[in-house]
């Protein structure tokens, strides 16, 4: 688990470093990754895959909004890499190679599942940006 | 008009070309070209954003009528400028500085570098590693997979990116991780090819595309939303196909 967590905070970063984040703000892309990633790892035990994503998800959106305010800048500059590790990257592959095998039912069962992964993030991205801003710090600073 | 009302509206649009480049949502953009032209005392002026344009309208009774169209390729994600750009919508909004020298901090924001290519690709080795592990690898996988991914991005640096377009690029890129991996499979650096593949096509996902599509699209932006989900849809729709592309060479030839 331990391990989980410092290769999503890791890979976190590395993708913060490809989107040209500002320095100052790889700690803060790593900490979103990994507590998302965390959540979802401890989620995952107890329901499945698209619901554990929804929360976790929930989560990063969160925690990418207090950071905007806390920091003063963009909210995306947190979120598009805090939310990486829960992109059903893992899902997409599965579907095309079970397509290119000929295996037409896993491709559908699979597909399926990265489709609902990849609507609970939308779901979680909608539902937490409706939030008022109010709760993620005081004045209109830099809404969203 | 005028020409210090002149300036204004394209120094606005100035600053609303750079976010929109560099990956920022469109709310952001209509935003930051309102707020410079209001504090600059145009208040007739009206923008129009879309994923791919600007148009900038002002003109009233009181002001001289001015209209720009600007077409904007969608290109990179460089954040940092983003970011910039944004701090120095908020240090207007304080009143610090004149209409020129606003134009000067936006000249240095679009020149700001990025990352050099090296740590790009560093970068990219990083996260296939990293992903590779959150996908079960084991180290010898994520080792395999650090070096694909650093394999992969210097082809998209320095192959794909300058001369391919979008949807082969995505084909293109599918098909070096795969075949990066399966060699390095071979050699026997890596134990899982699955887990090794899917680690090192993640830099290729269009990350920056498809969070913002949700944003725009819930920010009821459908059409630069739609726009901007089916570009991120279609990449990973031709990543997809890179790999079984080479999946499907490598049956035939083991048959």
């Amino acid at each position: 688990m331990i391990g989980q967590v410092i290769a999503a905070v890791a890979g976190t970063i590395g993708f913060s470093v490809l989107y040209s984040v500002p320095r100052a703000y790889y700690p803060y892309c790593g900490l979103t990754g990994g507590a998302g990633w965390l959540l979802y790892c401890l989620l995952l035990p107890v329901c499945p895959p698209p619901e554990a994503t929804l929360l976790a998800a929930m989560l990063v959106v969160a925690l990418s909004r207090i950071l905007a305010v806390k920091e003063r800048c963009p909210v995306t500059i947190f979120l598009i890499s805090g939310i990486f590790p829960l992109v059903p990257g893992g899902g997409v592959y599965w579907t095309a190679y079970y397509i290119v095998t000929g295996d037409v039912e896993q491709a559908a069962k699979t597909g399926f599942a990265a489709l609902k992964v990849a609507v609970s993030i939308v779901l979680a991205i909608v539902f937490v940006f409706q939030l008022p801003q109010k709760l993620f710090g005081h004045g209109k600073s830099d809404r969203r | 008009m005028e020409g210090t009302e002149r300036e204004v509206v394209e120094t606005a649009m100035e600053a609303g070309h750079i976010l929109l480049e560099n990956g920022a949502e469109i709310f952001r953009v209509e935003e930051t070209i309102n707020r410079v032209c209001r504090h600059y005392g145009v208040e007739s002026c009206n923008a129009f954003v879309l994923s791919n344009g600007i148009f900038v309208t002002a003109g009233s009774v009181r002001e001289e009528i001015f209209a720009k169209v600007q077409h904007i390729p969608v290109s990179g994600s460089h954040l940092n400028r983003v970011a910039a750009v944004n701090q120095l919508s908020r240090e207007i909004a304080q009143g610090q500085y004149t209409i020129g020298e606003v134009r000067q901090r936006l000249e240095e924001i679009r020149r700001m570098p990025g990352k050099t290519k090296r740590m790009q690709i560093l970068a990219s080795g990083i996260g296939s590693g990293a992903f590779c592990y959150l996908y079960g690898g084991t180290l010898r996988d994520c080792g395999a997979a650090f070096l694909a991914g650093v394999l992969l991005y210097t082809f998209v640096l320095y192959v794909s990116g300058p001369h391919l377009k979008k949807m082969m690029s995505g084909i293109a890129g599918g098909v070096v991780a795969t075949v990066a991996c399966m060699v390095l499979y071979e050699l026997g650096i890596g134990q899982h090819l699955d887990r090794m593949v899917i680690g090192s096509i993640i830099p290729l996902v269009p990350g920056v595309a498809f969070t913002n599509a949700i944003r725009d699209i819930a920010d009821e932006n459908y059409i630069a939303g739609s726009v901007r989900m089916m570009d991120a849809l279609l990449v990973f729709f031709c990543i997809a196909m890179g790999v079984g592309l080479v999946y499907t060479v490598r049956q035939r030839l083991m048959l």
